[in-house]
């Protein structure tokens, strides 16, 4: 059965709510999380929404400029865009959204484009540090790049394809058939770049709120900052089930999404708890060093030894 | 160059050679006045108000030191998270303003600033004696006495120095002024501007920026 294109753009536009709303609740619940392991009580689990709602209710706002304006724009089309065309539930004809064949080489470039049009947008701000901040995400977040790319070199040369609906499709059968188990190698490369577009603790530097406050963000505001946020709720979750689709065997129901990207997510957060931040220069070597042969080995054993 | 000089129009030459004029009063700041701005239909306000009071983003920077008891607030002790009150360093994204304690006529020129900066509806938490009366500063050559003379205030919290504990009443106090939709002090600082203007400048002396700057 084939749905019209309206039917199309109205599950997806469900699926976006879905993943939008739990996306703010999970981050909720991570926060919860981090405190009790610091021993606090901690936010309510649906902060998220009062600060959206706050954010939007603003009365006054300004502008920088027409980059600046464009900039959260740009940033949520991202987010949107990688949503769009992911598929998110496995075998189910109304949440695979928009996939084609070759949409990996898509969703890449999605991950990027946010982050341009951001760091364009926050360098009309002018704010020394949204600058900083911007200069060493694009150094780290380039290094990052390496890393997952051989990994999804790796899986396209042992699947054969550049569909994530294929890649999902061929692993089907079994939690042995994920690339988890037919591909340890390139797993862990993919899972450690994972880590640094999550950018929590130790990769955080970014952002590092005792360091340069905020970074790039510092000058968003208000409405601004409320499509900012919303898009971190979304490209959070959608993150998490990209690499839920490449390594873990995707879902063919909401439920498994569920479990699976909160527990995808939350190896992040788990690192992001036990490891102190590392600096611009310390992590961008790491990537280098660490995950980028991991990758290399990947494909190694993608193209040999499977 | 002196700090004046420095705000003055002038010729620059670029790196690549290229030449043009900077005029930082007019690049640098925007002057425009604040206007008042009118709230949101009733119902939908109370909606944005409760939201608001919620969800209190603060600037944490200490000017005087009763700061010294606002880091206590983020451990596990006092842990003001689970009030929805979270730090947040930047002047642009923070909606509450803690002026903690004495301001010295340099700092209150930076408040100012940072306060101008903040985007409405904003509110000021007035920390400690020295924001209400000058405290054991009430005659000392360089700070000011009575906070709510430069700047609205909205709740003030007694004390010297305050502990966490009536800091976090302060903010109880401050989520019912909210609610209450009694914290306009961004749009009493638009209606009175002249006032507090004229106010600030008796006590800053060579005044070297805009009237208003955002
Ligand atoms: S009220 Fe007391 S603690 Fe606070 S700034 Fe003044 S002297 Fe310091």
């Amino acid at each position: 059965m084939e749905l019209t294109l309206t039917s199309r753009i109205l599950y997806s536009l469900l699926g976006l709510f879905i993943v939008f709303n739990y996306g703010l609740l999970q981050s909720g619940v991570m926060r919860k999380i981090v405190a009790r392991v610091a021993g606090r009580y901690g936010i309510p689990v649906y902060q998220s929404y009062f600060d959206i709602i706050k954010n939007l209710a603003k009365r006054s706002q300004i502008t920088h400029g027409i980059m600046f304006y464009l900039g959260p724009i740009f940033r949520l089309g991202g987010g949107i865009g990688l949503f769009l065309f992911m598929p998110m539930i496995f075998g189910s004809i109304y949440f695979k959204n928009f996939s084609f064949t070759g949409d990996i080489v898509l969703l890449m470039y999605f991950q990027f484009f946010g982050m341009l049009g951001m760091a364009l947008g926050a360098g009309e701000a002018g704010h020394p540090n949204s600058t900083i901040g911007i200069s060493r995400g694009l150094a780290q977040f380039t290094t990052v790049e390496i890393s997952f790319t051989l990994a999804i070199i790796a899986i396209a040369i042992q699947y054969q394809t550049l569909s994530v609906y294929n890649i999902v499709a061929a692993q089907q059968g079994g939690i042995l058939h994920w690339t988890l188990f037919q591909n340890p190698v390139a797993t862990l490369a993919g899972m450690l770049s994972f880590l640094g577009i999550m950018r929590h603790a130790p990769f955080n530097v970014v952002m590092a709120p005792q360091e340069i406050p905020i970074g790039p963000p510092t000058e968003y505001h208000s409405t601004y900052l409320g499509m900012l946020q919303s898009n971190r709720a979304i490209l959070h979750i959608v993150e998490s089930a990209l690499f839920m689709n490449l390594f873990f065997g995707g879902a063919t129901n909401w439920i498994e999404f569920i479990v699976k990207t909160f527990f995808i997510y939350f190896t992040t957060v788990f690192v992001g708890v036990v490891f102190p931040r590392y600096r611009v220069d310390q992590s961008v070597a790491w990537f280098v060093k660490v995950p980028l042969v991991i990758g290399v080995l990947g494909v190694i054993y993608a193209t040999y030894i499977n | 160059m002196t700090r004046m000089d420095d705000l003055k129009k002038r010729t620059v030459t670029a790196p690549d050679g290229e030449v043009f004029t900077v005029d930082p009063m007019k690049e640098y700041f925007c002057d425009k006045r604040p206007e008042v701005q009118e709230p949101a239909h009733p119902l939908l306000e109370k909606f944005f108000n409760w939201a608001r009071s919620n969800s209190l983003w603060v600037l944490g920077w200490g000017t005087g030191c009763g700061s010294i008891e606002l880091p206590p607030l983020t451990t596990p002790r006092f842990d003001m998270f689970r009030y929805g009150v979270q730090m947040r360093p930047t002047p642009r994204q923070a909606g509450v303003f803690i002026i903690s304690g004495y301001l010295a006529v340099k700092t209150l020129k930076r408040v100012i600033r940072a306060y101008e900066q903040m985007q409405g509806p904003k509110y000021i938490i007035a920390l400690g004696s020295c924001t209400i009366n000058g405290g054991m500063y009430y005659d000392s050559f360089n700070t000011i006495n009575r906070l709510d003379h430069y700047i609205p205030v909205d709740v003030y919290i007694t004390g010297c120095m305050p502990r966490p504990e009536a800091i976090l009443s302060g903010f109880v106090e401050l989520k019912k002024r909210i609610r209450a939709g009694k914290a306009e002090g961004a749009n009493d600082y638009a209606e009175r501007f002249d006032w507090y203007k004229a106010n600030q400048k008796k006590v800053i002396k060579g005044w070297d920026m805009p009237d208003y700057n955002w």
